[in-house]
């Protein structure tokens, strides 16, 4: 049985010829969460965003695969890409105060994938819909599809988006830093709400964020980067007890325990990250993009 | 919320259609030629201009005179034009409808030649596509009406007859009509030999009026799309699967047009008044064409309705291109 | 900003270029009366409609072709330069004297003098402008003055807005506000920081307004109420142009292309003026 997804040896470039993906590989079995993490600037959103074919226009992919249930996306001319995508994956975005589009009704903005990408009747996509919404536990439903985003909540927008998400039954979801933007107390809600739907759906997840702490919460393999290069992959209770890599170790060093609320926040070591710098700047001498 | 919004706006288009009135009346009455003087043949006698002046309410003092008018044009009575001998109100009413119609075809097509530029641009952004709409809007941008209609007049009058570029419409032609709407009442009486007749009249001018609005809507549409098209809610629709096509129209258009909106209402009465020069250059017979007989036959009273009545429209289209953002506007709807 | 790096970004093309023009057609109005070929003025109705030199009929010394009276259109467009530029210049100042100055006051000060000022440039805006002008002229009669008079009366709203709007954010600034502090005067401030800083803006302004002035004039002419009809101009040529536009194309092809190099060549110097000293553009 085919990965969910599976990225081989993926390299990014700026238009400076600075590199920000470094051969990335990594695979996510069917019903899988995967973490991303690492610091801003890791390049863990970006990967997540190459895998659904929106990076910025001023990165460009210089070598690698990427594939969605064994079909390779380099092969695919660019509408059956965006097809394909559109019926397999979905994304739940970071920030839902902009992430909804402020002159449409929240009603249409979740059923228009279903409609008019896969083609179900309207009538089939509301009923489809309105159950989502009942498992985001969102109890007025009508309200919430006759509303403009402007109307609601930050959480109930977040809710709204990961209902959207799941509705069409992807067999992926990226999941870029759905939390971050969120006050505390609705952080939780909804990581909850996520980890429950993901269950009951048995929708693979690759998760991308830079907290430990949601790590450790939700998936079940995390990959660790530092400039766009994956430092440790590891089952997440293994990487937690026997981290093998100094930026991890670092990494969890630096992240405050929940046990400990009094424990100050220490930064990454210096001596890790020179060490780190060293080995990347060494590789990025020898490479050469294998195409492109 | 809306209708207070509404009323304000109301009342100083009230105000500013006040001001207008004073200038006008201001201007024309310091004008040293005397238009009673012209209007009699020489050698009239004394008597007969001052009984002329108190006809045409010269004789009175200049505030005096201005109430006495502005009480007449709240009326409806704009007086009576001194070249034509006729009602100023009937003679703008008469002509107003052929100045319309030619600003709203050129405004049709104005939006459509820009909006469709403006996705196309947007589309290939990044690409020498769009520095050459750039280039392309930049230069149309900067060349009057007045130009574009001279130069449509040698190349589609002279290089290549294939467009009327004078008149409104062919005179042997035996027209129908009884409103001054022809293109519209053409349509409802199903003419579409006369529809055809007008258009071909009525596009060259058309065009001039419509080329440098269209520019401007390509680039302020296109700035604005591109934009639109870095927000979250438009890298969403494309993982949904929608083609960047798709997505322009469905998702980026909309929020994108209303900063253009505004922008594009104070144009649309820069195309209006360019309708004035040329109409006259067209021969086209409407207001802006009668206007400047107006002017050059010191016609006061014609003068004074027909800037009265271009001053109304403006308000007017501001006024409703306001309503028209807030109604747009989910945000100023519900507030 | 500092004057190296000025220098070393250079002059663009459109610079180059648009500059270029108005300064030929600047030196040929300038000494009109040593290039031009033959009087402007010069009525021979054995040489009326003479076709441009390349083609056959064509009279030497009557390069550019002569109009319906045998007058030289070369002549003629190079004397018409002289009224263009006349009217360009002093209208466009005179608009932007008064509509700067407007501005500044409205939009650094606000109150009652912005309310003001700004309902006046409303009412202004409700004017078909060519309207306005034709009605300008006709009222103060035609004549050179006239004709400046009406282009700054009827554009000096342009500036007024722009300014306007630029005085009001640069008010807020953090430097207006410890000018204040340091205790300079709210003039003193206005002349010392605010102004320097709406410059750039103010010279693209005006150099789009000399081409729009041109138009204008070219306008009045067209609808023959600019100066007196003895003087060639660019309009009145265009307007003889039209008439005889199926006997002799050229009289109106060569006025409308100087017209619109011209207006074209006006915008783009201004832009590209903006783009070269605007410190946030680029």
């Amino acid at each position: 049985m085919s990965a969910c997804l599976e990225i081989r040896s993926l390299s990014a470039v700026l238009p400076n010829g600075q590199r920000v993906l470094r051969s990335v590989s990594l695979a996510v079995q069917p019903s899988e969460v995967r973490a991303l993490v690492g610091e801003s600037g890791a390049g863990k959103t970006m990967i997540g965003k190459a895998v659904l074919g929106v990076l910025p226009k001023s990165v460009r992919i210089v070598e690698g695969e990427m594939l969605i249930e064994g079909e390779d996306l380099g092969r695919l001319d660019p509408k059956a890409r965006r097809t394909l995508i559109g019926a397999r994956t979905a994304l739940i975005p970071q920030d839902p105060l902009t992430a909804l589009n402020p002159s449409r009704r929240i009603g249409p903005q979740m059923t228009d994938r279903l409609v008019r990408i896969l083609g179900w009747s309207g009538e089939r996509a509301d009923s489809r819909i309105r159950q989502l919404l009942d498992e985001v536990q969102i109890r007025d439903p009508e309200r919430v599809l006759k509303s403009y985003p402007h109307e609601l909540s930050g959480g109930m927008r977040q809710r709204v988006l990961i209902a959207a998400a799941f509705a069409a039954e992807p067999r992926l979801i990226v999941a870029d830093e759905p939390t971050t933007a969120l006050d505390v107390t609705v952080q939780k809600q909804i990581l909850r709400l996520i980890a429950q739907l993901q269950r009951d759906h048995g929708t693979a997840i690759l998760f991308v964020t830079h907290d430990l702490g949601v790590v450790a919460k939700i998936s079940q393999k995390v990959s660790v980067l530092y400039a766009g290069k994956v430092v440790e992959e590891a089952e997440t209770a293994q990487l937690f007890a026997t981290p093998q890599h100094p930026y991890t170790r670092a990494l969890i060093a630096a992240t405050p325990r929940y046990t400990d609320p009094y424990a100050s926040l220490k930064p990454v070591d210096e001596t890790v990250l020179a060490g780190l710098a060293a080995e990347i700047a060494a590789a990025d001498k020898d490479w050469r993009p294998s195409h492109g | 919320m809306l209708l207070q919004r509404f009323l304000v706006r109301l009342l100083t288009m009230l105000v500013t259609l006040f001001g207008v009135a004073v200038v006008v009346f201001v201007v024309i009455r310091v004008a040293p030629g005397d238009p009673i003087a012209m209007m009699l043949p020489p050698g009239a006698s004394d008597a007969d201009i001052a009984r002329l002046r108190a006809l045409y309410g010269l004789d009175k003092g200049i505030v005096q005179q201005f109430f006495i008018w502005l009480g007449g044009v709240l009326h409806g009575d704009f007086g009576t034009s001194i070249s034509l001998r006729q009602d100023v109100l009937g003679l703008v009413f008469n002509r107003l409808p052929a100045t319309l119609e030619l600003a709203t075809v050129a405004l049709l097509m104005a939006v459509a030649i820009g909006v469709t530029a403006a996705i196309f641009g947007a589309r290939s952004r990044g690409t020498a596509i769009e520095a050459g709409i750039d280039i392309a809007s930049g230069a149309t941008l900067s060349i009057p009406d007045f130009l574009w209609g001279l130069v449509l007049i040698l190349l589609f009058g002279v290089l290549l007859p294939v467009f009327d570029i004078s008149g409104r419409v062919s005179p042997q032609l035996d027209l129908p009509f009884v409103t001054q709407f022809y293109l519209v009442e053409s349509l409802l009486r199903l003419r579409f030999d006369l529809t055809w007749d007008l258009l071909k009249h009525m596009l060259m001018p058309a065009v001039a009026l419509a080329l440098p609005l269209a520019a401007i809507i390509a680039q302020l549409l296109k700035q604005s799309l591109k934009e639109v098209l870095d927000l979250d809610y438009v890298v969403l629709a494309r993982v949904k699967g929608f083609s960047e096509t798709q997505v322009i129209l469905r998702e980026a258009l909309k929020n994108a047009a209303l900063p253009t909106l505004t922008l594009v209402g104070v144009q649309f009465t820069f195309l209006i008044g360019g309708t004035v020069i040329v109409e006259r250059l067209f021969s086209y017979e409407g207001l802006g064409n009668m206007a400047i007989d107006a002017v050059i036959n010191r016609d006061l009273p014609l003068i004074q309705g027909i800037v009265l009545v271009f001053a109304l429209l403006f308000v007017l289209i501001n006024l409703a291109v306001d309503m028209m953002y807030a109604l747009l506007n989910p945000r100023l709807r519900h507030g | 900003m500092d004057e190296a790096r000025i220098l070393r970004r250079g002059l663009s093309p459109r610079l180059w270029l648009a500059g270029g023009w108005l300064l030929v057609a600047l030196l040929a109005a300038i000494f009109a009366p040593l290039i031009a070929p033959q009087d402007p003025l010069a009525q021979d109705l054995m040489l009326e409609h003479l076709p441009p030199f390349w083609l056959d009929g064509a009279e030497p010394g009557y390069w550019l072709g002569t109009d319906s009276l045998g007058r030289d259109l070369l002549s003629r467009l190079i004397f018409g330069g002289r009224i263009a530029f006349i009217v360009a210049f002093a209208a466009a100042s005179a608009a932007c004297l008064v509509g700067s100055a407007l501005g500044l006051i409205a939009g650094y000060f606000g109150g009652w003098a912005d309310r003001i000022i700004s309902r006046v440039v409303d009412i202004w805006m409700a004017f078909p402008p060519v309207l306005f002008a034709i009605l300008l002229v006709a009222v103060l009669g035609t004549g050179l003055s006239s004709v400046i008079i009406a282009i700054a009366v009827i554009d000096w709203t342009r500036f007024c807005r722009v300014i306007r709007a630029e005085a009001m954010s640069q008010a807020r600034m953090d430097y207006v506000e410890s000018a204040r502090i340091a205790g300079y005067g709210r003039i003193g401030i206005m002349l010392r920081e605010v102004l320097p800083n709406v410059v750039p803006s103010v010279v693209a302004l005006l150099s789009l307004e000399m081409g729009i002035a041109v138009i204008v004039e070219a306008i009045l002419s067209f609808v023959n109420l600019s100066i007196s009809t003895d003087d060639p101009t660019w309009g009145g040529i265009i307007a003889e142009g039209r008439l005889s536009i199926h006997q002799a194309w050229w009289v109106l092809v060569f006025p409308l292309a100087t017209l619109i190099l011209t207006v074209l060549s006006f915008s783009q110097f201004g832009e590209g003026l903006k783009a070269r000293f605007d410190p946030v553009l680029r």
